[in-house]
Protein backbone atom coordinates (compact mmCIF):
# COMPACT_ATOMS: atom_id res chain seq x y z
CA UNK A 1 0.00 0.00 0.00
CA UNK A 2 1.33 3.45 -0.81
CA UNK A 3 1.70 6.12 1.82
CA UNK A 4 -1.19 8.11 0.33
CA UNK A 5 -3.43 5.07 0.40
CA UNK A 6 -2.64 4.45 4.06
CA UNK A 7 -3.55 8.00 4.95
CA UNK A 8 -6.75 7.93 2.95
CA UNK A 9 -7.59 4.68 4.62
CA UNK A 10 -6.97 6.12 8.06
CA UNK A 11 -9.15 9.16 7.51
CA UNK A 12 -12.17 7.42 5.96
CA UNK A 13 -12.25 4.38 8.15
CA UNK A 14 -13.83 4.60 11.58
CA UNK A 15 -12.70 1.13 12.54
CA UNK A 16 -10.05 -1.03 11.00
CA UNK A 17 -9.26 -4.49 12.24
CA UNK A 18 -6.27 -6.10 10.63
CA UNK A 19 -5.36 -9.72 11.17
CA UNK A 20 -6.94 -9.77 14.63
CA UNK A 21 -6.50 -12.99 16.58
CA UNK A 22 -7.76 -13.82 20.04
CA UNK A 23 -7.25 -16.80 22.29
CA UNK A 24 -8.85 -18.00 25.49
CA UNK A 25 -5.97 -20.11 26.73
CA UNK A 26 -5.45 -22.69 24.01
CA UNK A 27 -8.82 -22.02 22.36
CA UNK A 28 -8.64 -19.62 19.47
CA UNK A 29 -11.77 -17.44 19.50
CA UNK A 30 -10.90 -15.18 16.56
CA UNK A 31 -8.90 -16.09 13.48
CA UNK A 32 -7.21 -13.43 11.40
CA UNK A 33 -10.17 -11.03 11.33
CA UNK A 34 -10.03 -8.16 8.83
CA UNK A 35 -12.81 -5.60 8.90
CA UNK A 36 -12.93 -1.99 7.80
CA UNK A 37 -15.91 0.11 8.79
CA UNK A 38 -16.28 3.50 7.17
CA UNK A 39 -17.75 6.48 8.96
CA UNK A 40 -21.54 6.26 8.94
CA UNK A 41 -21.54 2.66 7.85
CA UNK A 42 -23.92 0.15 9.44
CA UNK A 43 -22.72 -3.39 9.82
CA UNK A 44 -24.75 -6.37 10.96
CA UNK A 45 -22.72 -9.25 12.34
CA UNK A 46 -24.39 -12.62 12.46
CA UNK A 47 -23.51 -16.24 12.83
CA UNK A 48 -24.24 -19.28 14.97
CA UNK A 49 -23.70 -19.06 18.71
CA UNK A 50 -20.07 -19.41 19.65
CA UNK A 51 -18.94 -18.06 16.29
CA UNK A 52 -17.05 -15.19 17.92
CA UNK A 53 -19.27 -12.26 16.91
CA UNK A 54 -19.69 -10.95 20.45
CA UNK A 55 -16.00 -11.50 21.14
CA UNK A 56 -15.19 -9.51 18.03
CA UNK A 57 -17.15 -6.40 18.95
CA UNK A 58 -15.96 -6.65 22.55
CA UNK A 59 -12.41 -6.39 21.21
CA UNK A 60 -13.23 -3.04 19.63
CA UNK A 61 -13.62 -1.37 23.03
CA UNK A 62 -11.13 -3.70 24.68
CA UNK A 63 -13.56 -5.45 26.98
CA UNK A 64 -11.66 -8.40 25.56
CA UNK A 65 -7.94 -8.17 24.90
CA UNK A 66 -6.71 -9.38 21.53
CA UNK A 67 -3.34 -11.00 21.08
CA UNK A 68 -2.63 -10.65 17.38
CA UNK A 69 -3.07 -8.03 14.68
CA UNK A 70 -4.18 -4.45 15.08
CA UNK A 71 -7.35 -2.50 15.81
CA UNK A 72 -7.73 1.17 15.04
CA UNK A 73 -10.70 3.25 16.13
CA UNK A 74 -11.10 6.75 14.73
CA UNK A 75 -7.42 6.69 13.78
CA UNK A 76 -6.27 5.70 17.28
CA UNK A 77 -4.37 2.48 17.64
CA UNK A 78 -6.08 0.42 20.33
CA UNK A 79 -3.10 -0.83 22.25
CA UNK A 80 -3.15 -2.46 25.62
CA UNK A 81 -2.18 0.59 27.69
CA UNK A 82 -4.99 1.93 29.83
CA UNK A 83 -4.61 5.45 28.39
CA UNK A 84 -5.45 4.50 24.81
CA UNK A 85 -8.08 2.06 25.98
CA UNK A 86 -9.88 4.82 27.90
CA UNK A 87 -9.59 7.19 24.94
CA UNK A 88 -11.13 4.60 22.62
CA UNK A 89 -13.87 3.71 25.08
CA UNK A 90 -14.97 7.32 25.27
CA UNK A 91 -15.51 7.26 21.49
CA UNK A 92 -17.28 3.92 21.35
CA UNK A 93 -20.71 3.33 22.87
CA UNK A 94 -21.89 -0.14 23.71
CA UNK A 95 -25.31 -1.66 24.29
CA UNK A 96 -25.48 -5.06 25.95
CA UNK A 97 -27.86 -7.97 25.71
CA UNK A 98 -28.68 -7.69 29.42
CA UNK A 99 -29.01 -3.85 29.37
CA UNK A 100 -26.67 -3.54 32.38
CA UNK A 101 -28.28 -0.40 33.73
CA UNK A 102 -27.03 0.56 37.18
CA UNK A 103 -29.81 -0.49 39.57
CA UNK A 104 -29.03 2.03 42.32
CA UNK A 105 -29.24 5.05 40.02
CA UNK A 106 -32.29 6.59 38.43
CA UNK A 107 -32.63 6.62 34.65
CA UNK A 108 -31.37 10.20 34.60
CA UNK A 109 -28.42 9.42 36.89
CA UNK A 110 -27.54 6.40 34.75
CA UNK A 111 -27.22 8.74 31.79
CA UNK A 112 -25.30 11.44 33.67
CA UNK A 113 -22.71 9.32 35.47
CA UNK A 114 -20.13 8.79 32.74
CA UNK A 115 -20.33 12.24 31.14
CA UNK A 116 -19.67 13.79 34.57
CA UNK A 117 -17.07 11.29 35.81
CA UNK A 118 -15.31 10.32 32.59
CA UNK A 119 -15.66 13.49 30.49
CA UNK A 120 -15.67 15.99 33.32
CA UNK A 121 -18.90 17.60 32.13
CA UNK A 122 -20.70 19.87 34.60
CA UNK A 123 -23.81 18.43 36.26
CA UNK A 124 -26.19 20.88 34.59
CA UNK A 125 -24.75 20.23 31.13
CA UNK A 126 -24.81 16.49 31.70
CA UNK A 127 -28.43 16.65 32.81
CA UNK A 128 -29.45 18.70 29.81
CA UNK A 129 -27.70 16.26 27.50
CA UNK A 130 -29.26 13.28 29.28
CA UNK A 131 -32.78 14.70 29.09
CA UNK A 132 -32.31 15.48 25.41
CA UNK A 133 -31.25 11.94 24.63
CA UNK A 134 -33.94 10.38 26.79
CA UNK A 135 -36.35 12.45 24.73
CA UNK A 136 -34.80 11.06 21.59
CA UNK A 137 -35.35 7.46 22.69
CA UNK A 138 -38.88 8.52 23.75
CA UNK A 139 -38.54 7.75 27.42
CA UNK A 140 -38.09 11.17 29.00
CA UNK A 141 -41.14 10.72 31.24
CA UNK A 142 -39.32 7.87 33.05
CA UNK A 143 -36.25 9.93 33.93
CA UNK A 144 -36.76 9.80 37.70
CA UNK A 145 -37.52 6.09 37.86
CA UNK A 146 -35.14 3.29 38.74
CA UNK A 147 -34.25 0.58 36.19
CA UNK A 148 -36.21 -2.11 38.02
CA UNK A 149 -39.38 -0.08 37.51
CA UNK A 150 -39.07 -0.22 33.72
CA UNK A 151 -39.88 -2.91 31.16
CA UNK A 152 -37.07 -4.63 29.31
CA UNK A 153 -37.66 -2.60 26.18
CA UNK A 154 -37.63 0.65 28.13
CA UNK A 155 -34.44 -0.39 29.92
CA UNK A 156 -32.72 -1.11 26.65
CA UNK A 157 -33.75 2.27 25.25
CA UNK A 158 -32.31 3.91 28.36
CA UNK A 159 -29.12 1.92 27.81
CA UNK A 160 -28.94 3.32 24.28
CA UNK A 161 -29.48 6.87 25.57
CA UNK A 162 -26.84 6.32 28.27
CA UNK A 163 -24.29 5.29 25.66
CA UNK A 164 -25.23 8.23 23.41
CA UNK A 165 -24.66 10.67 26.28
CA UNK A 166 -20.94 10.16 25.72
CA UNK A 167 -21.43 11.45 22.13
CA UNK A 168 -19.70 8.39 20.71
CA UNK A 169 -18.52 8.12 17.12
CA UNK A 170 -19.39 4.45 16.96
CA UNK A 171 -22.11 2.36 18.57
CA UNK A 172 -21.70 -1.34 19.21
CA UNK A 173 -24.80 -3.44 19.84
CA UNK A 174 -24.30 -6.89 21.34
CA UNK A 175 -27.54 -8.80 20.70
CA UNK A 176 -29.62 -5.88 21.98
CA UNK A 177 -32.98 -7.57 21.52
CA UNK A 178 -32.16 -11.16 22.49
CA UNK A 179 -33.18 -10.79 26.13
CA UNK A 180 -36.43 -9.00 25.34
CA UNK A 181 -39.97 -10.29 25.27
CA UNK A 182 -41.14 -10.39 21.64
CA UNK A 183 -43.54 -7.47 22.01
CA UNK A 184 -40.69 -5.19 23.08
CA UNK A 185 -38.28 -5.99 20.28
CA UNK A 186 -39.84 -3.46 17.91
CA UNK A 187 -39.45 -0.40 20.15
CA UNK A 188 -35.74 -1.10 20.51
CA UNK A 189 -35.23 -1.81 16.81
CA UNK A 190 -37.11 1.39 15.94
CA UNK A 191 -34.74 3.32 18.19
CA UNK A 192 -31.76 1.72 16.47
CA UNK A 193 -33.20 2.43 13.02
CA UNK A 194 -33.69 6.09 13.94
CA UNK A 195 -30.10 6.23 15.13
CA UNK A 196 -28.89 4.65 11.89
CA UNK A 197 -30.86 7.19 9.87
CA UNK A 198 -29.08 9.99 11.70
CA UNK A 199 -25.81 8.65 10.34
CA UNK A 200 -24.32 6.88 13.34
CA UNK A 201 -21.61 4.34 12.60
CA UNK A 202 -22.97 1.07 13.97
CA UNK A 203 -21.92 -2.52 14.37
CA UNK A 204 -24.77 -4.74 15.48
CA UNK A 205 -24.58 -8.35 16.51
CA UNK A 206 -28.14 -9.47 15.93
CA UNK A 207 -30.29 -12.16 14.43
CA UNK A 208 -32.99 -9.66 13.49
CA UNK A 209 -32.75 -10.18 9.76
CA UNK A 210 -35.52 -7.68 9.05
CA UNK A 211 -33.37 -5.05 10.71
CA UNK A 212 -30.37 -6.19 8.70
CA UNK A 213 -32.30 -5.87 5.42
CA UNK A 214 -33.61 -2.44 6.29
CA UNK A 215 -30.57 -0.81 7.84
CA UNK A 216 -27.32 -2.63 7.13
CA UNK A 217 -24.86 -1.52 4.49
CA UNK A 218 -23.15 -4.85 4.86
CA UNK A 219 -23.90 -8.13 6.58
CA UNK A 220 -20.94 -10.07 7.86
CA UNK A 221 -21.36 -13.75 8.56
CA UNK A 222 -18.99 -15.44 11.00
CA UNK A 223 -18.43 -19.03 11.94
CA UNK A 224 -15.84 -20.63 14.24
CA UNK A 225 -14.15 -17.31 14.95
CA UNK A 226 -13.57 -16.32 11.33
CA UNK A 227 -15.38 -14.20 8.77
CA UNK A 228 -16.98 -16.50 6.23
CA UNK A 229 -18.52 -13.91 3.96
CA UNK A 230 -19.72 -10.37 3.81
CA UNK A 231 -22.07 -8.71 1.38
CA UNK A 232 -24.75 -6.02 1.13
CA UNK A 233 -27.98 -7.41 2.60
CA UNK A 234 -29.81 -7.89 -0.71
CA UNK A 235 -26.99 -10.01 -2.03
CA UNK A 236 -26.34 -11.70 1.30
CA UNK A 237 -29.89 -12.98 1.64
CA UNK A 238 -30.61 -13.75 -2.02
CA UNK A 239 -27.30 -15.22 -3.03
CA UNK A 240 -25.19 -16.50 -0.13
CA UNK A 241 -21.90 -17.84 -1.42
CA UNK A 242 -20.94 -20.37 1.25
CA UNK A 243 -22.56 -23.54 2.37
CA UNK A 244 -22.34 -22.54 6.04
CA UNK A 245 -24.09 -19.25 5.32
CA UNK A 246 -26.87 -21.01 3.44
CA UNK A 247 -27.31 -23.47 6.27
CA UNK A 248 -27.41 -20.68 8.85
CA UNK A 249 -29.90 -18.62 6.84
CA UNK A 250 -32.02 -21.69 6.31
CA UNK A 251 -32.18 -22.27 10.05
CA UNK A 252 -32.76 -18.71 11.09
CA UNK A 253 -35.24 -17.72 8.37
CA UNK A 254 -36.91 -21.12 8.29
CA UNK A 255 -38.12 -20.52 11.82
CA UNK A 256 -40.47 -17.75 10.76
CA UNK B 1 -32.04 -20.67 98.91
CA UNK B 2 -32.50 -17.58 100.92
CA UNK B 3 -31.54 -14.70 98.70
CA UNK B 4 -33.17 -11.32 98.93
CA UNK B 5 -32.94 -9.20 95.82
CA UNK B 6 -31.42 -5.85 96.53
CA UNK B 7 -31.07 -3.45 93.60
CA UNK B 8 -29.87 -0.55 95.77
CA UNK B 9 -26.23 -0.73 94.59
CA UNK B 10 -27.44 -0.90 90.99
CA UNK B 11 -29.73 2.08 91.46
CA UNK B 12 -26.95 4.01 93.17
CA UNK B 13 -24.62 3.11 90.33
CA UNK B 14 -27.13 3.92 87.61
CA UNK B 15 -25.51 7.20 86.51
CA UNK B 16 -22.15 5.51 86.02
CA UNK B 17 -23.78 2.50 84.32
CA UNK B 18 -25.65 4.74 81.90
CA UNK B 19 -22.59 6.75 81.06
CA UNK B 20 -20.72 3.45 80.59
CA UNK B 21 -23.37 2.56 78.01
CA UNK B 22 -22.29 5.64 76.09
CA UNK B 23 -18.70 4.37 76.36
CA UNK B 24 -19.86 1.08 74.84
CA UNK B 25 -21.61 2.94 72.02
CA UNK B 26 -18.51 5.00 71.43
CA UNK B 27 -16.27 1.93 71.20
CA UNK B 28 -18.75 0.14 68.97
CA UNK B 29 -19.30 2.99 66.54
CA UNK B 30 -15.62 3.88 66.24
CA UNK B 31 -14.82 0.19 65.84
CA UNK B 32 -17.43 -0.20 63.12
CA UNK B 33 -16.20 2.82 61.20
CA UNK B 34 -12.67 1.47 61.29
CA UNK B 35 -13.92 -2.02 60.39
CA UNK B 36 -15.81 -0.60 57.40
CA UNK B 37 -12.74 1.24 56.16
CA UNK B 38 -10.60 -1.87 56.61
CA UNK B 39 -13.30 -4.02 55.04
CA UNK B 40 -13.67 -1.93 51.87
CA UNK B 41 -9.95 -1.19 51.64
CA UNK B 42 -9.18 -4.87 52.12
CA UNK B 43 -11.56 -5.87 49.33
CA UNK B 44 -9.88 -3.36 47.00
CA UNK B 45 -6.40 -4.67 47.86
CA UNK B 46 -7.67 -8.24 47.61
CA UNK B 47 -8.44 -7.57 43.92
CA UNK B 48 -5.14 -5.83 43.28
CA UNK B 49 -3.07 -7.01 40.33
CA UNK B 50 -0.10 -7.12 42.72
CA UNK B 51 0.15 -10.60 44.14
CA UNK B 52 1.95 -9.53 47.33
CA UNK B 53 -0.94 -7.21 48.28
CA UNK B 54 -3.49 -9.93 47.70
CA UNK B 55 -1.55 -12.30 49.91
CA UNK B 56 -1.15 -9.64 52.56
CA UNK B 57 -4.95 -9.33 52.80
CA UNK B 58 -5.47 -13.09 52.76
CA UNK B 59 -2.86 -13.51 55.51
CA UNK B 60 -4.42 -10.72 57.58
CA UNK B 61 -7.90 -12.22 57.32
CA UNK B 62 -6.68 -15.72 58.20
CA UNK B 63 -4.66 -14.58 61.21
CA UNK B 64 -7.42 -12.42 62.65
CA UNK B 65 -10.24 -14.88 62.05
CA UNK B 66 -8.33 -17.79 63.56
CA UNK B 67 -7.15 -16.21 66.80
CA UNK B 68 -9.17 -15.16 69.86
CA UNK B 69 -10.28 -11.57 70.08
CA UNK B 70 -9.10 -11.38 73.70
CA UNK B 71 -5.59 -12.35 72.65
CA UNK B 72 -5.68 -9.72 69.89
CA UNK B 73 -6.57 -7.03 72.43
CA UNK B 74 -3.82 -8.20 74.79
CA UNK B 75 -1.36 -8.26 71.93
CA UNK B 76 -2.06 -4.64 71.01
CA UNK B 77 -2.16 -3.53 74.64
CA UNK B 78 0.80 -5.40 76.10
CA UNK B 79 3.00 -6.43 73.18
CA UNK B 80 3.04 -3.25 71.11
CA UNK B 81 4.57 -1.09 73.89
CA UNK B 82 7.67 -3.27 73.47
CA UNK B 83 7.84 -1.87 69.95
CA UNK B 84 7.47 1.62 71.36
CA UNK B 85 3.73 1.91 70.60
CA UNK B 86 1.89 2.74 73.79
CA UNK B 87 -1.86 3.25 73.64
CA UNK B 88 -4.55 3.91 76.25
CA UNK B 89 -7.18 1.23 76.80
CA UNK B 90 -9.92 2.96 74.81
CA UNK B 91 -7.91 3.58 71.62
CA UNK B 92 -6.53 0.08 71.96
CA UNK B 93 -10.04 -1.34 72.15
CA UNK B 94 -11.17 0.68 69.12
CA UNK B 95 -8.20 -0.49 67.05
CA UNK B 96 -8.70 -4.10 68.12
CA UNK B 97 -12.43 -3.96 67.35
CA UNK B 98 -11.76 -2.31 64.01
CA UNK B 99 -9.11 -4.84 63.02
CA UNK B 100 -11.16 -7.81 64.13
CA UNK B 101 -14.41 -6.56 62.62
CA UNK B 102 -12.52 -5.46 59.50
CA UNK B 103 -11.20 -8.96 58.84
CA UNK B 104 -14.73 -10.36 58.91
CA UNK B 105 -16.05 -7.41 56.93
CA UNK B 106 -13.50 -8.08 54.16
CA UNK B 107 -14.88 -11.56 53.62
CA UNK B 108 -18.50 -10.41 53.83
CA UNK B 109 -18.08 -7.43 51.47
CA UNK B 110 -16.03 -9.54 49.06
CA UNK B 111 -19.00 -11.89 48.82
CA UNK B 112 -21.19 -8.92 47.98
CA UNK B 113 -18.83 -7.68 45.28
CA UNK B 114 -18.71 -11.15 43.75
CA UNK B 115 -22.49 -11.27 43.66
CA UNK B 116 -22.63 -8.26 41.31
CA UNK B 117 -22.87 -9.37 37.69
CA UNK B 118 -19.84 -8.92 35.47
CA UNK B 119 -22.03 -6.89 33.13
CA UNK B 120 -22.07 -3.99 35.61
CA UNK B 121 -18.29 -3.72 35.53
CA UNK B 122 -18.29 -4.03 31.73
CA UNK B 123 -20.97 -1.38 31.30
CA UNK B 124 -18.95 1.03 33.44
CA UNK B 125 -15.71 0.33 31.61
CA UNK B 126 -17.43 0.63 28.23
CA UNK B 127 -18.57 4.11 29.28
CA UNK B 128 -14.96 5.13 29.73
CA UNK B 129 -14.83 4.99 33.53
CA UNK B 130 -11.68 3.69 35.23
CA UNK B 131 -11.75 0.47 37.17
CA UNK B 132 -11.54 2.33 40.49
CA UNK B 133 -14.44 4.61 39.50
CA UNK B 134 -16.51 1.62 38.45
CA UNK B 135 -15.89 0.00 41.84
CA UNK B 136 -16.68 3.13 43.80
CA UNK B 137 -19.62 4.44 41.79
CA UNK B 138 -21.24 1.32 40.38
CA UNK B 139 -20.25 -1.84 42.23
CA UNK B 140 -19.95 -0.78 45.87
CA UNK B 141 -23.48 0.28 46.72
CA UNK B 142 -25.32 -2.72 45.23
CA UNK B 143 -22.63 -4.98 46.76
CA UNK B 144 -23.16 -3.50 50.22
CA UNK B 145 -26.89 -3.78 49.80
CA UNK B 146 -26.57 -7.46 48.94
CA UNK B 147 -24.65 -8.28 52.13
CA UNK B 148 -26.22 -5.70 54.41
CA UNK B 149 -28.01 -8.24 56.65
CA UNK B 150 -24.77 -10.20 57.20
CA UNK B 151 -22.84 -7.02 57.86
CA UNK B 152 -25.50 -5.91 60.33
CA UNK B 153 -25.25 -9.09 62.37
CA UNK B 154 -21.46 -8.93 62.23
CA UNK B 155 -21.56 -5.39 63.57
CA UNK B 156 -24.03 -6.28 66.33
CA UNK B 157 -21.53 -8.97 67.29
CA UNK B 158 -18.81 -6.32 67.23
CA UNK B 159 -20.95 -4.16 69.53
CA UNK B 160 -21.24 -7.01 72.02
CA UNK B 161 -17.52 -7.77 71.72
CA UNK B 162 -16.83 -4.38 73.28
CA UNK B 163 -17.43 -6.17 76.60
CA UNK B 164 -14.16 -8.07 76.06
CA UNK B 165 -12.37 -4.74 76.23
CA UNK B 166 -13.16 -4.81 79.96
CA UNK B 167 -10.11 -7.08 80.19
CA UNK B 168 -7.91 -4.02 79.65
CA UNK B 169 -10.31 -1.76 81.59
CA UNK B 170 -11.48 0.24 78.60
CA UNK B 171 -14.30 2.51 79.58
CA UNK B 172 -17.45 0.56 78.72
CA UNK B 173 -20.43 -1.14 80.34
CA UNK B 174 -18.92 -4.46 81.42
CA UNK B 175 -15.90 -3.01 83.21
CA UNK B 176 -17.99 -0.43 85.06
CA UNK B 177 -20.48 -3.09 86.12
CA UNK B 178 -17.64 -5.33 87.31
CA UNK B 179 -16.53 -2.52 89.58
CA UNK B 180 -20.04 -2.13 91.05
CA UNK B 181 -20.33 -5.87 91.45
CA UNK B 182 -17.02 -6.23 93.29
CA UNK B 183 -17.94 -3.37 95.61
CA UNK B 184 -21.41 -4.68 96.43
CA UNK B 185 -21.26 -8.45 95.77
CA UNK B 186 -24.71 -8.07 94.18
CA UNK B 187 -23.73 -10.21 91.16
CA UNK B 188 -27.22 -11.24 90.06
CA UNK B 189 -28.70 -7.76 90.26
CA UNK B 190 -25.75 -6.17 88.48
CA UNK B 191 -25.49 -8.65 85.63
CA UNK B 192 -29.26 -8.86 85.21
CA UNK B 193 -29.33 -5.11 84.72
CA UNK B 194 -26.32 -5.19 82.42
CA UNK B 195 -27.94 -7.92 80.32
CA UNK B 196 -30.99 -5.73 79.84
CA UNK B 197 -28.76 -2.80 78.92
CA UNK B 198 -26.93 -4.86 76.31
CA UNK B 199 -30.25 -5.96 74.82
CA UNK B 200 -31.28 -2.33 74.53
CA UNK B 201 -27.92 -1.39 73.01
CA UNK B 202 -28.22 -4.16 70.39
CA UNK B 203 -31.74 -3.08 69.60
CA UNK B 204 -30.67 0.55 69.15
CA UNK B 205 -27.84 -0.59 66.87
CA UNK B 206 -30.24 -2.56 64.74
CA UNK B 207 -32.52 0.48 64.48
CA UNK B 208 -29.55 2.55 63.34
CA UNK B 209 -28.73 -0.04 60.69
CA UNK B 210 -32.35 -0.18 59.58
CA UNK B 211 -32.32 3.60 59.27
CA UNK B 212 -29.26 3.54 57.00
CA UNK B 213 -30.77 0.74 54.98
CA UNK B 214 -33.94 2.72 54.38
CA UNK B 215 -31.90 5.83 53.62
CA UNK B 216 -29.35 4.38 51.19
CA UNK B 217 -30.52 0.99 49.97
CA UNK B 218 -34.19 1.55 49.31
CA UNK B 219 -33.97 1.68 45.50
CA UNK B 220 -36.24 -0.94 43.93
CA UNK B 221 -34.83 -4.17 42.54
CA UNK B 222 -36.62 -6.97 40.77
Amino acid sequence: MTQAAIQADASDAMITMTGVGKWYGAFQALHNVDITVAQGEKIVLCGPSGSGKSTLIRCINHLEAYQEGEIRVGGMLLGHQSKTIDAVRREVGMVFQQFNLFPHLTVLQNCMLAPVKALGLGKADAEERARQLLERVKISEQAEKYPAQLSGGQQQRVAIARALCMRPKVMLFDEPTSALDPEMVKEVLDTMIALAEEGMTMICVTHEMGFARQVADRVIFMASGAIVEEAPPAEFFSNPQHERTRKFLGEILGRH
Amino acid sequence: MNYTLDFTPVIDGLPSLLSACLGTFFLAICGMLLATVIGIGGVVLRQSPIKALRWLVIGFVEIIRNTPFLVQIFFIYFALPLAGIRLDPTPTAIIALGINGGAYAIEIIRGGVQSISKGQMEAGLALGLHKAQVFRLIILKPALRAIYPSLTSQFVLLTLSTSIASAISAYELTSVSQRIESDSFRSFEVYFTVTVFYLVISWVMMRIFAFFSARYFSYPVK
